[in-house]
Parts: structure tokens; sequence; C-alpha cells
């Protein structure tokens, strides 16, 4: 593979970053919009079915949404970077398959179980617990498996299965959080339990994180260690810090029943809005880490030109009317019984 | 096992099960958009009634579309990443306008659609749900413009050894994507007919009539009267134009191994790959020149004209027999059901009509399955016709892992497609619904301005 030497020669257009930037912030609002959903998912498992009801009405007109900016995602990656996106899911071939498996489960569920055979709801709960449990923890193990460059080593591999528990945590805590701003009484407060719980893994994966990707890639050591970066750079791991840190403290107060319940699914959303900022800048201008730059895996100008056009003109639009969607939303989730 | 016939037929399960469903939902909700315009427009609580029901197989349906979908979206990258290296500059913007125009909109309205009734003002619900509408005829749109791009690639041209677009006007229209279209809409229209009026045949036989099944029962059956001739018309053009720019498929869905003038119709035959050659052939002299040339002893170029680089013969002539079949039973049933439903007032149909409508619910799928296969089957051995080899773009995974997760997407596609089936039927034999709220009290603004509380999709 070429390195670094075809990494200048390659360089030059603006728009595959443009497009990087792009493929980036879509999987960011994937992780942090399916994030809460699928964490929701998996809270699922833990209640009575009344309040299953309400916790899936909770997330019921979103879902389709946030699902769309997985396949913008992945679009992208296929549309920019094709000559990426053989080595990356070929490499990823299995947990993609798995991943998918989840997610065909859990969105069939949804509607399943309130249509289908009463008898079978029961199952169908189980199948939308387990397949957004399954699709979370494999979403964490790919990114583990990225973030090394597919690295077979086994401590590569216990970094990625520790990266799958720590995402799964993130969604859990994601979860919970949209559960104290979607519910009231006697769930609201389990869901402040339930933050509480996944917090300690939430820390203890973005941890190892930060403490095993500059020791496993000499780039990112470099990226981050070199002296003056590192003290323009300490804001941010500090920043995330403190964001969980107010979180925790949160989730202590009774506050967070009330006016202050959107605070934790914000602050989460800060958390790994930073935790986004400090993994791409230790991958750019990588697409895969180490072997190809996002310039040698970069579709044609005019193609991507082409669509930028349009996803200059779409993507506040699709802003605007997602936002408009959350409005008609808004307020406390109940769900009706027969 | 070959790789890449696993790869294949991994793909061929997930866009066969993937279809299945957009097809009824392109054209379900222009269908149900017409029952709230009526119910707004009347006031009549069946139209209401209607609505509901129909939104709930819609929701279902566009459900096990996206999550199909998504799988397919990944599936392009993990079994044919050559695919995308060298035919993305086309591929690649087409289906990010898909995602950016379409999907996004879909996605977006459809949660105001489903549950926001009672959470905003009627105009909003309707303009949501006819967005909704839009928003999957949209992505049809995009996406056939793709696959017909792949048939009848146009506006390009190749620079060491990959695809650039020229023209995307060229691109977008090519040369078969307006017949394709048009064949896919109307094929989504006639599945949606079928389906409306076989529940409603099977809601009076079962002696669940509802309110709204004599109604939904007249709209089905007048759909495909009306686009039963059109679609006929549609796809004689449609195979025109294939004629002329896929000579091969033609050859292979008419089983015409060597070149003749005059060529006639077969009706029946057992096509030998080995031999070349059709066994037990029955066919009606000079028909399909007649109706190919529109000139009975017009030419028709064999198979032999392409040898190895033809589709393989067996699926398309029985693929297309199948789906022809399908349409001149859908011909049958829809004008003599209407003309007999009319006779009675709208009020009744013979039970012989009724078993054949319920038992032709589905027929639409059927048709629209084996008419994708006629044309992607016979698109191979290209993934891009002329241009580029399916075997040159397959991905290099060990068989072993592609056959285990063929193995599972197989068994979690055959649960969830008689779950649907099932569930369908289960709504349809509930009897009468939950009374219907009057139109006064959810048309007032007042409580429209209300939040209410959000319904699960159980109460939609």
């Amino acid at each position: 593979m070429n390195t670094l030497p075809a990494l200048n020669a390659a360089q030059g257009s603006a728009l595959p970053v443009i497009f990087m930037a792009l493929m980036g912030l879509s999987l960011l609002i994937y992780v942090v919009l399916d994030g809460y959903d699928l964490g929701v998912g998996m809270l699922s498992a833990a209640v009575r079915e009344g309040d299953r009801d309400r916790m899936i009405a909770s997330i019921g007109p979103f879902w389709d949404a946030n699902e769309t900016w997985l396949v913008l995602a992945v679009g992208l990656l296929l549309i920019a970077f094709p000559k990426a996106q053989g080595v990356v899911l070929t490499a990823l071939y299995a947990p993609v398959a798995l991943m998918l498996l989840g997610l065909i489960l859990r969105g069939a569920a949804f509607d399943f179980r309130a249509k289908g055979n009463p008898a079978h709801k029961r199952g169908w709960d189980c199948a939308f617990a387990a397949g957004s449990a399954l699709a979370s923890l494999t979403q964490g193990w790919m990114l583990g498996r990225y973030v090394t460059g597919f690295d077979d080593r086994a401590g590569a591999l216990v970094f990625a299965g520790g990266i799958a528990l720590a995402l799964t945590a993130c969604y859990v805590l994601l979860g919970a959080g949209w559960l104290l701003i979607k519910t009231e009484g006697e769930l609201q407060r389990r869901a402040a339990v339930w933050a509480k719980r996944a917090w300690p893994a939430v820390v203890a994966g973005l941890a190892l994180v930060s403490i095993a990707s500059p020791w496993m890639s000499a780039t990112v050591r470099a990226r981050w260690f070199d002296m003056p970066g590192i003290i323009a750079l300490a804001p941010l791991p500090l920043m995330a810090l403190l964001a969980l840190a107010a979180l925790r403290g949160l989730l202590n107060s009774h506050r967070v029943l009330g006016k202050l319940c959107w605070a934790p699914l914000a602050l989460m959303g800060v958390v790994l809005t930073l935790s986004f900022f400090g993994l791409s800048y230790s991958l750019y201008p990588f697409v895969v880490i180490d072997r190809i730059t996002l310039w040698q895996a970069a579709a044609a100008d005019e193609s991507l030109r082409f669509l930028l056009i349009g996803a200059v003109l779409t993507m506040p639009v699709i802003l605007a009317y997602s936002l408009f969607s959350y409005s008609v939303f808004k307020g406390k989730a109940t769900a009706l019984a027969y | 096992m070959d790789p890449l016939i696993l790869a294949r037929m991994q793909f061929a399960l997930n866009i066969t099960f993937h279809i299945l469903f957009p097809t009824i939902t392109i054209a379900l909700g222009w269908v149900v958009l017409f029952m709230l315009w009526r119910w707004r427009r009347t006031g009549e609580s069946a139209w209401l009634a209607a609505y509901q029901f129909w939104t709930k197989v819609f929701a279902l349906s566009f459900a096990l579309g996206v999550v199909s979908g998504v799988t397919m979206s990944f599936q392009f990258g993990t079994n044919w990443p050559g695919f995308m290296e060298r035919a993305g500059n086309i591929a690649g913007p087409l289906l990010g306008y898909e995602v950016l125009t379409a999907f996004f909109l879909e996605a977006g309205f459809l949660g105001i659609m489903l549950f926001g009734r009672e959470r905003v003002s009627p105009r909003v619900h309707l303009i949501a749900t006819a967005t909704v509408a839009f928003g999957t005829t949209l992505s049809a749109f995009w996406i056939l413009s793709l696959n017909s791009w792949m048939q009848t690639p146009a506006g390009y041209e190749i620079r060491d050894g990959v695809v650039h677009a020229v023209d995307w006007w060229a691109v977008i229209f090519n040369p078969s994507f307006p017949y394709r279209l048009a064949h896919k809409l109307l094929a989504s229209g006639l599945t949606v007919a079928f389906l409306l009026s076989g529940v409603s045949a099977w809601q009076m036989l079962k002696g669940a009539t509802r309110p709204e099944t004599r109604r939904v029962m007249r709209l089905g059956l007048t759909i495909g009267a009306v686009l039963i001739p059109l679609q006929i018309a549609a796809g004689d053009l449609h195979g025109l134009n294939t004629l002329q720019h896929q000579p091969a498929k033609i050859a292979a869905m008419e089983g015409v191994w060597t070149t003749e003038r005059g060529a006639p119709l077969l009706l029946f035959a057992l096509p030998d790959e080995q031999a070349r050659e059709n066994r037990l052939a029955v066919g009606i002299p000079r028909l399909a020149s007649l109706i190919l040339k529109h000139d009975a002893a017009g030419e028709i170029r064999g198979l032999d004209a392409f040898e190895g680089a033809h589709p393989p013969v067996k699926p398309l002539f029985f693929g297309f027999r199948v789906m022809v079949g399908v349409g001149m039973l859908m011909l049958i049933f829809a004008w003599g059901g209407w003309w007999l439903y009319r006779r009675s007032g709208w009020l009744r149909l013979p039970r012989a009509w009724l078993w054949g409508l319920a038992l032709m619910s589905f027929s639409g799928w059927i048709a629209t399955v084996a008419g994708w296969y006629v044309t992607e089957i016979g698109r191979q051995p290209f993934i891009v016709y002329g241009l580029l080899r399916t075997g040159e773009v397959a991905a290099r995974n060990p068989g072993s892992m592609i056959a285990a997760s063929l193995a599972g997407y197989a068994t979690v596609y055959l649960a969830l497609l008689i779950a649907y089936i099932a569930a369908i039927k289960r709504m349809a034999e509930k009897s009468a619904p939950l009374a219907p709220a009057s139109p006064a009290a959810l048309a007032s603004p007042a409580s429209a301005r209300d939040p209410a509380p959000v319904i699960s999709r159980t109460f939609a």
C-alpha cells in the first residue's frame, strides 16, 4: 500500500475533504439520534409491558428518520470514497451483516408487536430489545476495528470488544436521557437510575479510546503528543470530562426529573461531538488509517461537485423539517391502552 | 460453493424481499392520501376508517421497506465493491440524490402522517401525508434512473478503466428510464389495486365486512381496471425499447435461439441451454415478430448472435411468461369484477369472484418479482450492460462467511414475510374498528392546538 509519499502527491481538491466532513457529520448525527432509540430499545427489556408501550411510543415518530442518517453516512462512503469502501466493508463484512440483522429485527418488531397476533407480542418485544443490542454492539465493534485500521492482533481485538461495550453504554445513556425528557413518574425515575448505571461504562470506554489509540498507532501518538499540539488540544478531552462530570452530578439532582430533563441527553451529545472531533483529528487525512488517504479514495471531482450542489440545497431543508417533526411531538409521550 | 454465486444469491434474496414493500408503498401512499382527502371533503366516517386501516398497512410495509433498504445500501459495498470503484462516479450521485431528496423526506414526514393527526392542523397533516407519498415516488425515480443506467448506460466516458459522467441529463434520463419508470409505477398501482380488492374480498367472504369494505373494493377494482390496459401498453413500449438496446434480453425472453424472420410467439417451451434449442414448443406463428417489430415478417436477432454474452434463457423465458400470465389474469379479474360489481350497485360480487380476488391479493408481487428477474437476470453477464461484468466487481470474501450471512438473512426474511401476510390477514378479519372520531372534532383548530399524547402505532 502507498503510504505517506503518495499523500502529498494526490492532495489537492477540497471536495474530498468536504465530503469527509459531511460523512462524519452524518455519522455523528446518526450516533446521537439512533443511539437514543437503540438505547430505548435495549432498556425496553427491563420494564413491564405498559411501560414498554410508552417507551416505544416515545421513539415511534422518529426512528425511521434517525436510521436514514446511517443510510446517508454509508451512502457517502460508497459515493465519495469508492476506493476505500471496498476495503472497509470487506473487512467489516461479518459485523455489518450482524448489525443489519439486528436493525431488521428491531425495525420489523416495532410494527409487528402492535399489529401481529397479541400472543406473539412478547416474542417481538424480545426481538426488539435483542435487535437493538445486536446493532449497538456490532456498531461499537466496527468503530473499534476501524480506529485500529483493522489490525488483527489480540490487543486490537480486545480493544474493539471494549469499544463495543462502551458504545453500547453510550447508547443506553442516550436512551435513558431521552426517556428523562419523554416520560414522567416512576418510569422517569428509573431512567435516571439507568443513566447512573451506564455512566461509569461510558467514562471507562472514553478513557480506553483515549489511552489505547495513541498507544497502538504511531500516527495518532505523533498527532496528540507533539509539544505545541498537546497544549492546543488539551481543551478537547478536558471539556469532555467536564461535561461527563456535570452529567453525573445532574443525575443526583431532582431537577433532572423536572426543568433540566433535557440536560443529560444534551450533555451526552456534547461528549459524543467532542469525541468525534478528537477521533477525526486522530485519523485525518486517512479514510483507512495509515493506508488510504481521502484523496486516494475519492470519487471524481465532477461527480462530487454534482452531488455537493444537492447536498448544499437539501441538508438545510432536511434539518428544518426534522426540527419541525421534533417540535410537533414535543412533550411527554404516553401510550393509550385498548 | 462459488463465492460469486453466493454473493449473487444473497443480493438477489435481499432485493427480492426489498422490492415487495416499495411496490406497495409507492402507490399506497397516494391511495391513502386519496382516502384522507375524501374523508376531509365528505366527512363520511367510512373513508376515515379506510384511511386508518390502510395507513397501518402502509406503516408496516414502509418499515419492512426501510430495514431491507438499509441492508441493500450496505450490500452494494459488501457484495459488489468493484461496482462503486468502477461505476461509482455515476451510481454514487444518483444514490446520494435518492437519500437526500427522497429518503429523508419520507422518513421525516412519516411520523407526522402516522402519529400527528391530532397534533397538527388537518391541512398540515394532509400535506405531510402528500409529502410522504411524493417522497416514495421520488425515491422510485432516482433508483430506477440508476437501474436503467445500468441497463442502458449513457452520458459517460471511460478514463483509466473508470466510468466518468460527461452529461448528467443524459445519465439520469437514459434511454430505458422513462419506460422502466412508467412500468414500475403502474406495477405498483396494480399491486395495490389487487391488495385493496383482495383484502376487501376476504373480508366479505369471512363475514368481516366493515363500513369501508365496499368502497375499498370499488376503489381497488377501479384502479385495477384503469391501470391494467395502461400497463399492457407501457409493457409493450418497454419491450420495444429493450429490443433496441438489449436485443439479447429479448431473444432470451422469447426463446429465439437463431435469428429468424416471422418468429412465433411461444406460449410454452422448455429451453435447453446445452442443445441451444427449445423442446415441446407451442407457439402462435409470426406473433412475436408482429409484437416486437409490428411486422409479421420482421427479423428477430437470435441468441446465436450473442454467444458468450447473453443471459441464461430459462429464467427469462419463464419469468416473462409468469409476468404476462399474471397480467392477463389481472385484466380478466379487474374488468370482469368491475363490471359485475357495478351491475350489483357496488354491493356484492359472486363468491367465486371474491375467492378469485382474494387469491390475487398478492398477485402484484408475483408479477413484479417475475418482471424484475427478467430485467435483472437479462442484464447478465454484465452489471453495467456492455461495460462491466458482474464477476469483475464481486467481493472476495470467503464463501463460508457469505453462506452464513445468507442463511441468516433468508431465515429472517422468510419469518418476516409470513408475519407480514399474517398481520394483514389478522387486521382484515378484526371486526368493526373503534368508533371513529367525528371529522368536526378533529378538524376544529382548537383541538389541533392542544398537544395530544403520542399514540403508539397500535392505535394509529
